[in-house]
């Protein structure tokens, strides 16, 4: 209770604090709007219809984007985490592969696939496959050994071990995988919608209402609500992490 | 032998969900210099508050402590204590010379804290494994070197929580041994809580039973035991065996029966009474839980 | 030995010559065989004279320039992020007021600050200084503020027990034991760094990696796209391995290690 009160305060006061400074001429104000317009800024754009279809058409690739990744990355996991021999092979290509960052490849996408939204969520769902890839991995090496002896003296037989054992314990980290993938992909999306524009998206309403115009209040106020987007998305997935897997003291222990 | 702590009507509550609860209510014992004392008492009996109290890690309620004379606010300079969680309280990223080292270092010159740190690993027994990190030793290893960062630090009292409690039986016999020649050896002043009845018996000079929450001190046993013991020898002794029975007996709320035992006749009725509040005290302590949940 | 190497670079050796096969028997001007790729990079960055390594103009021009912006903002976020995580780590009443504020800041996507940022600064490399440093603080601000947090209570009485003065705690047992966590954190905000630092040069720059990106992307010069892309790879590559080698050696102490693949699941 103390720690909300005290929470809600730290908040005020830094809205009050970026009030002050921005009002009093400290920070120039063209630039940096002070936060009592941005937040009444962001309380008309909530109310504008073109703005709502802009979150919802991000949100979509987002679902999109992870939802493809999940289904790429996992499966795949589950065999490089198995197979030593597969997982090595393919070393080198992962290896090569996952430093490339996706942002590089916009231009590349764009010339390719175009500015339509597939271009966005390819790019997110390239982002975001590493993520879930790495963390199904990890988690079938982490596999207590004990669970699987336990289960194979009971007679279970290697499909049983990896469907009733090996994938119940991998899914908190598969899990902690996606949210990471979640988090990766609104990064991507909304830079992509930032680099191209055209098609709708957060990122470019903020694209649009920063260089046309230069309304810097809406731009912040675009920025925020991507934040209270970001904070949403993490706080779904641990919320659905903790509801899950109740059992695990991996999501648990975790604030 | 001058006093060397004094510890007066030191008691200790706390706010619980439904209202105070006194963990110490009262305890009083003096420990002289170069004595080994245990303190045993029920788990959950407030031993650790007792012992975090006297170390200055919590300021008890009420009471005073003095050591060596000067009364103790906050954690006083030449108090070192042995918890007994050896994996948490060693630090992980120095090795086993630096653990023993690093309190050293507000005080000492490098070469002399070397010196000294590497006499107090050749006293526990470990003198050829400074280099290595804690984790690469054994519980048992690593409680010697707790043991040994302690001793180097040159304590006027050492306070052990439950030191062995964590290690296996074979070990926990070395490591008594150990503690017995160490300490004797540097004439050291030692508290030690326990809630093992056979460890206070063969380690202490003198055992102070405490009874449950909110616990007062039942007994002060004199253990009239040669000073020389061994884990076979000493345990099967008859003085051993009656001891270790009356501590028990105590313990659960019995009345003493013989080694002229109990400071102050109060505190034998106290002892008396103990059983009955004792299962007052559980039964409020489920009660709560049945509430809580 | 021969017979591991050769399993390692089997695959990859077999997936280049097949682009190659296919790239040239397609002959689509978009993806170029890997040989010439490799030409063009060659030919991009390595034809410079024998006394600079080899390394040509555009080496100094673009390369050099990213990868200092990237390092300076990174290296500002960490310490910039360490010394308020250990600060905010181990004062609950700081935690309570900053940590809504905190938690909100890193929800923030840091491209969506890329607007901002070029009005506050201008296309140049103080707005993507800021674009990096403020992009990347957080993650290396939480991860340190929980490391910090996690000292378990036994070392904290160990240390009041020793007196241990407040520069001896805080260097001595806080900073160490909350230096697994500061790794994880400086690990994801590196590969972040990259990130933020092609996207501040693909919007406000005037040279660096990302801003030959777009001009290879306007002249059509696949080639040199591909190989810009590569390059970003490459440079990825080379600094995550840097920092594991920085980090296997600072935290060689730790009992277990697993650096081969070691994800993030500890709040990134």
């Amino acid at each position: 209770m103390r720690a909300f009160t005290r929470g809600t305060a730290g908040l005020v006061g830094f809205l009050a604090l970026g009030e002050v400074a921005t009002r009093s001429g400290l920070v120039p104000r063209a630039s940096l709007p002070p936060p009592s317009v941005v937040l009444a800024g962001l309380a008309g754009l909530l109310a504008d219809e073109t703005f709502l279809l802009d979150v919802i058409a991000t949100v979509l690739a987002l679902v999109i984007a992870v939802a493809v990744a999940s289904a790429i990355a996992v499966p795949l996991g589950l065999v490089l985490g198995g197979n030593p021999a597969v997982r090595q092979a393919t070393r080198a290509v992962v290896e090569f592969l996952r430093p490339i960052p996706s942002v590089a490849l916009i231009p590349l996408a764009l010339v390719l696939l175009g500015s339509g939204p597939e271009t966005k969520i390819a790019l997110a769902v390239y982002a975001s496959v590493w993520p879930i890839l790495f963390n199904t991995v990890y988690a079938l090496d982490e596999l207590d050994g004990l669970l699987v002896e336990t289960a194979r003296a009971f007679g279970c037989g290697r499909l049983r071990v990896l469907l009733s054992v090996a994938l119940p314990s991998a899914l908190p980290f598969v899990l902690t995988g996606v949210r990471l993938a979640a988090t990766t992909s609104l990064v991507v999306l909304v830079s992509t919608e930032l680099l191209t524009g055209g098609n709708p998206g957060i990122g470019e309403f903020i694209l649009e209402a920063g260089s046309g115009a230069g309304r810097m209040d809406l731009v912040l106020a675009g920025t925020v609500l991507a934040g209270i987007l970001g904070y949403l998305v993490n706080a779904a997935f641990e919320g659905a992490g903790r509801r899950l897997l109740g059992w695990s003291a991996l999501t648990r222990g975790r604030s | 032998m001058p006093t060397m702590l004094e510890v007066t009507d030191l008691g200790h509550s706390y706010r619980a969900k439904d209202g105070v609860h006194e963990a110490i209510g009262g305890v009083s014992f003096t420990v002289d210099a170069g004595e080994l004392v245990c303190v045993v008492g029920p788990s959950g009996c407030g031993k650790s508050t007792l012992l975090r109290s006297i170390a200055g890690l919590i300021s008890p309620t009420r009471g005073s402590t003095t050591l060596h004379g000067s009364p103790v606010q906050g954690v006083p300079d030449d108090l070192a204590v042995v918890f007994q969680d050896y994996s948490r309280s060693l630090f992980p990223w120095l090795t086993v010379q630096r653990n023993v080292e690093f309190p050293l270092r507000r005080s000492l010159g490098r070469a002399e804290r070397q010196a000294r740190a590497a006499e107090a690993l050749d006293w526990v027994g470990l003198s050829g494994v400074g280099g290595k990190y804690t984790w690469q030793l054994s519980g048992g290893m690593q409680q010697r070197v707790a043991i040994a960062r302690a001793l180097a630090y040159r304590p006027a009292l050492l306070l052990m929580d439950e030191p062995f409690a964590s290690v296996d039986a074979q070990t926990r016999f070395e490591l008594e041994d150990l503690l017995l020649r160490v300490t004797r050896e540097h004439a050291s002043t030692v508290l030690v809580v326990t809630h093992d009845i056979d460890e206070s018996v063969y380690l202490g000079d003198r055992i102070l039973v405490l009874s449950g929450a909110p616990s007062k001190v039942v007994a002060d046993l004199t253990v009239d035991l040669p000073r020389e013991r061994d884990q076979i020898t000493t345990r099967e002794s008859e003085a051993f065996v009656t001891l270790r029975s009356e501590t028990a007996r105590l313990l659960h709320g019995g009345r003493p029966r013989s080694t002229k035992p109990v400071t102050s006749a109060n505190q034998a009725e106290d002892g008396q009474t103990v059983a009955s509040r004792w299962a007052d005290a559980e039964r409020a302590e489920t009660g709560r839980r049945a509430t809580t949940t | 030995m021969r017979n591991l190497f050769l399993r390692r670079w089997a695959l990859f050796a077999a997936l280049v010559a097949a682009w190659e096969v296919a790239a040239r028997l397609a002959d689509n001007p978009f993806f170029p065989p890997p040989s010439e790729i490799a030409g063009t990079a060659s030919g991009l960055w390595l034809s410079g004279p024998v006394d600079r390594l080899f390394l040509s103009d555009a080496v100094f021009s673009d390369v050099l320039p990213s990868v200092g912006r990237l390092l300076l903002g990174w290296g500002l976020a960490a310490v910039l992020g360490v010394a308020l995580g250990v600060a905010i780590g181990r004062s609950p009443v700081a935690r309570h007021y900053l940590g809504p504020l905190l938690t909100f800041a890193r929800a923030v996507p840091p491209p969506a600050l890329v607007p901002v940022f070029l009005v506050l600064f201008r296309v140049g490399t103080p707005m993507q200084l800021a674009t990096i440093t403020l992009g990347v603080l957080w993650p290396i601000l939480l991860n340190s503020a929980d490391g910090a947090r996690s000292i378990d209570a036994t070392k904290t009485d160990t240390a009041v027990v020793f007196r241990i003065p407040r520069a001896q705690w805080i260097l001595g047992v806080v900073l160490p034991g909350a230096l697994p966590k500061i790794f994880a954190g400086l690990r994801v905000s590196l590969s972040l760094s990259l990130v933020l630092m092609v996207v501040s040069e693909l919007v406000g720059s005037t040279n660096g990696i990302g801003f030959k990106l777009l001009v290879a992307q306007r002249e059509f010069d696949f080639p040199q796209l591909w190989a810009g892309i590569a390059l970003l790879g490459v440079l990825g590559y080379l600094l995550n391995t840097a920092l594991l080698t920085v980090e296997r050696r600072m935290l060689a102490w730790q009992p277990r290690q697993e650096f081969v693949v070691k994800p993030t699941t500890a709040g990134d």
